[in-house]
């Protein structure tokens, strides 16, 4: 017997070499194959970097697929489930897709980078869902996965860093706004998108200007105390922000092999990404259905009580078990307690009152707590300055 | 308003069949054909001058009886000739023959002439039960509602019926190939490959290849569809197309011949109509297709008007076949070495040994042309003198082992084949080259072209287990609908398949009058 491990051995971004440079706790996870920080020097204050300076995120190992030809926007039409026409040139759209049972496959953000030219950046491989949504369709796929490399730069003073760089009027750029620049002699696209809910950018530079973007953000940002953060801290922002992770809130429907655990966009929340008006999309005869019929699961966002993360709890309500918790977390900048989690139908409500069943332990003494929580409507840290154009001075 | 309550793609026996019942209903059909005759693979043409052919199927051998009584068939012209008794050729003049549960000749013994009426009793109860599915709508096994567990229990009182060893034997088998079960069973290697022979003709196939018993079973289910036989349409196959126009239309149903759908209507969210050739465009509360599933999803509906699931659904559905059709004009009765003048009548079949059979899907597979063939011979002018001109006779054949497309092309192919089948047959008819007059070799490109079916597939869409029953044509589009609303099949592609059988047409129709969707 080899004591050889069969896993394939994980890859390392272009970043690499900066990255582990950075990473004093030496705390490494595998994020899709690649080999990433789960933190680089504490967790909390990598958190407050994206809350009150600037954070930097690695996020080269998101997979990327460039969509061209005369059927782009009709093949994306199809594929996505909102109304892809929508999405300007030099814009960016949250979507999610389905299979034909009208389960979620995958959510991401789709570039519009020309009248026939779209990224999907998704957090799922997908080459196998686009190649066959090809079928009858005249377009192009390139997996663009290992030619993009890039960096989530969020936080308040995000924006003053990159204009240093060069980003030149950066602040009049919109939300899901995309700006092109060149750094070093090769292009470089800014998109004001993020996963941490405040004002934030990520950038996207061929791998070969990865290294020397990274040295002159961080040399540039000194001074607006510009910290590289890792899986965690991430973690913490985008549930206080209140966004969905593929593997974690849902489960890829492609990767599902027992019955009924896949989740519908209704299901998720996400009924608003859903747009019947527009013509066939992949999985839309089973959501009109679905829509008729009602769903089975709400999701919910829970303000539960007391600072014990309701991690992997069930959801009570009265005697009778009624959801489980996908995601929770105690958030610094809300202060507040939140859970998200799936609730059976027709409980989970906007008001609803329900019980967590937290398990925490304290050396090795466990002890079980029951939290009332409540569903609110929406994430609890909601910051203005996600939304303000020209972005704010810090 | 719509023009119609449904319009039948195809004016094959399926879709006429789906017609009439839909007809007698009280509905308001129309049955869209491009060809200029009604029948679909139910055709005949004159190949030769005054040589009339069955130029697609060629014998009725598991045509559902009861149709012929709900639609009064033979009143609407449909005449039979007398059941045959099949012949396998050997080469020395002694000949096996296969008439019912007996077998004699060519030297075979008492072991397997015992074993061949065991296998035959195993094969008659597998059938049997196959049967019960082939007459209602294929249950689904997850989604079950009570007409599905009806089915699922019958099937399931059948399968105790059965017995132990049988049902165990059928576990066993059904899966696997005929090669194995003809070992199993059998030492005389004719009677191997002659019962092998029903196992892939018709297929992309041979011998070794799974799902050849599946496909031998379904065949045999001709003999409980209330059929006795392997018989010959009186007036050659187009004699039987017109007996159920002839009866579509005295239901009430309207047929309309060439007039070739170019697309399938779909708006929103549901199909609502078709355009024709002309530009014509005709609506319809549902569009109901007997053309093969590749053509109805892929060329008249369009892999864009789907959702991408289904689009690899379609594109991953088997529609090949290596079977052609050998048709020959000849001057004279031929003369086969070892038979009888009267012996000439029945079905005579030629084949190689099983392992020979096995290695002619080689070239198949490689779009090569193969030196080995089966063939699977008529000569209906003998029952049937008015086909050929006074004194002459026509030969056909479903030979096997025909690529779809060889590499060489068909121009420079064709020739090859036809002298290299010729050459073949001269071992068991001497002489018979010099008696041909008039030639033709229809391929299954050219069936494609022809009749439509896809990869000139007869079952429009390989019969295998994963395109069977509640998975026929594929998962999503079963029980007659498809996963587009307003769009159905009654087709081959639709369950339980194909060969001249009906019940695909009978059970669509008899489906969407039952769930209202007319």
């Amino acid at each position: 017997m080899s004591d050889v491990s069969r896993d394939t051995m994980l890859l390392t971004t272009p970043f690499h070499s900066r990255v582990e440079a950075m990473c004093d706790l030496n705390d490494w996870g595998n994020w899709m194959g690649y080999t990433t920080p789960n933190a680089y020097f504490d967790v909390e204050l990598e958190y407050f970097a994206v809350r009150s300076t600037t954070g930097v995120f690695d996020l080269s190992p998101m997979n990327k697929y460039r969509v061209t030809g005369p059927d782009a926007q009709r093949y994306m039409d199809r594929l996505i489930t909102r109304d892809v026409s929508k999405i300007g040139v030099d814009r960016v759209g949250y979507a999610i897709w389905c299979d034909d049972n009208g389960q979620v496959m995958d959510d991401g953000t789709i570039f519009r980078l020309g009248e026939q030219d779209y990224r999907i950046c998704s957090y799922q491989r997908a080459d196998d869902w686009l190649a066959w949504n090809t079928l009858g369709f005249d377009v192009t796929i390139e997996n663009e996965s290992e030619s993009v490399a890039g960096l989530a730069v969020q936080g308040p003073t995000s924006c003053t860093v990159l204009t240093l760089l060069g980003c030149t009027d950066l602040n009049q750029l919109k939300p899901f706004g995309i700006a092109h620049y060149s750094f070093e002699g090769r292009p470089l696209m800014v998109s004001r998108t993020g996963f941490t809910g405040d004002l934030g950018y990520e950038v996207w530079v061929p791998p070969e200007s990865a290294e020397a973007l990274w040295d002159q953000l961080f040399e540039l940002g000194r001074d607006y105390l510009i910290k590289p953060i890792g899986s965690y801290a991430l973690e913490l922002a985008r549930i206080e922000a209140g966004f969905l992770q593929a593997n974690v809130d849902f489960m890829p429907a492609e990767e599902v092999v027992r019955v009924g655990r896949t989740r519908s966009p209704f299901e998720l929340g996400l009924g608003w990404l859903v747009d019947f008006k527009k013509p066939l999309f992949n999985g839309r005869s089973a959501l009109l259905k679905e829509q008729e019929k009602g769903s089975r699961y709400r999701f919910a966002m829970l303000d539960v009580e007391g600072n014990k993360p309701a991690e992997h709890s069930f959801i009570l309500k009265g005697d009778k078990q009624v959801g489980t918790v996908t995601s929770a977390a105690w958030c610094p900048t809300a202060k507040a307690n939140i859970a998200y989690a799936q609730i059976e139908m027709p409980h989970g409500a906007v008001g609803d009152e329900l019980v967590a069943e937290i398990y925490y332990q304290r050396e090795l003494h466990w002890t079980r707590l029951l939290a009332p929580c409540r569903v609110i409507d929406t994430p609890i840290f909601k910051s203005p300055k996600r939304w303000q154009t020209p972005a704010p001075p810090h | 308003m719509t023009d119609y309550d449904a319009i039948i793609i195809g004016a094959g026996h399926n879709g006429l069949i789906c017609a009439s019942y839909l007809a007698k209903a009280g509905k308001n059909v129309l049955v869209l054909d491009a060809r200029n005759e009604p029948g679909g693979c139910a055709s005949t043409r004159e190949f030769a001058p005054g040589h009339h052919v069955s130029d697609c199927a060629q014998w009725l051998s598991q045509f559902d009886q009861s149709i012929v009584k709900d639609l009064d068939l033979k009143a609407a012209g449909l005449k039979l000739g007398t059941p045959k008794t099949t012949i396998s050729l050997q080469s020395d003049g002694d000949h096996l023959v296969l008439d019912g549960d007996t077998i004699s000749g060519a030297g075979v013994d008492s072991a397997d002439q015992a074993a061949y009426r065991d296998f035959k009793k195993m094969v008659r109860s597998f059938a049997k039960l196959m049967t019960t599915l082939y007459r209602s709508r294929p249950p689904k096994l997850v989604e079950q509602n009570w007409t599905d567990r009806l089915t699922l229990m019958k099937l399931g009182l059948g399968l105790k019926l059965l017995g132990r060893e049988r049902l165990r034997d059928l576990m066993r088998i059904v899966m696997i190939n005929i090669y194995d079960v003809m070992n199993e069973h059998f030492s005389h290697a004719a009677l191997k490959s002659a019962i092998a022979l029903d196992a892939v003709t018709g297929t992309n196939m041979g011998p070794r290849s799974p799902n050849t018993v599946y496909s031998y079973l379904h065949r045999a289910t001709g003999e409980h569809l209330g059929q006795s036989g392997t018989t010959q349409v009186l007036g050659g196959m187009g004699a039987f197309g017109r007996s159920l126009a002839t009866a579509a239309e005295k239901c009430g149903a309207n047929i309309q011949l060439d007039s070739a759908v170019t697309a399938i209507v779909k708006t929103e969210d549901r199909v609502t109509g078709v355009t024709l050739d002309s530009g014509e465009q005709i609506s319809a509360k549902l569009v109901i297709s007997s053309a093969d599933p590749a053509t109805t999803f892929r060329r008249l509906l369009g892999y864009h008007q789907m959702e991408a699931g289904m689009a690899k659904r379609v594109e991953c559905y088997r529609s090949r076949s290596g079977t052609a059709k050998l048709h020959l004009a000849l001057s004279g009765l031929p003369s086969f070495t070892g038979l009888s003048e009267g012996q000439l009548t029945e079905r005579l079949v030629i084949t190689p040994p099983m392992d020979g059979m096995e290695t002619a899907l080689n070239p198949m597979k490689y779009r090569e042309l193969s030196d080995l063939h089966t063939f699977d011979i008529s000569i209906p002018t003998l029952e049937d003198p008015g086909l050929a001109p006074q004194g002459q006779h026509s030969l056909t054949a479903i030979v096997h082992y025909v690529p779809y497309e060889p590499d060489i092309g068909w121009e420079a192919g064709k020739p090859q084949l036809l002298s290299q089948l010729i050459s073949e047959l001269e071992g068991y008819a001497p002489g018979i080259g010099a008696l041909i007059t008039a030639s033709e070799l229809v391929v299954p490109s050219d069936f494609e072209a022809s009749h439509g079916m896809t990869g000139g597939n007869w079952h429009h869409g390989e019969l295998s287990i994963d395109q069977a029953l509640m998975m026929r044509p594929f998962p999503g589009s079963t029980q007659y609908a498809t996963a587009v609303e307003g769009l159905y099949l009654c087709g081959a592609g639709a369950h339980p398949g194909g060969g001249l059988q009906g019940l695909p047409g009978r059970n669509a129709a008899r489906e969407i009058l039952k769930r209202g969707a007319l």
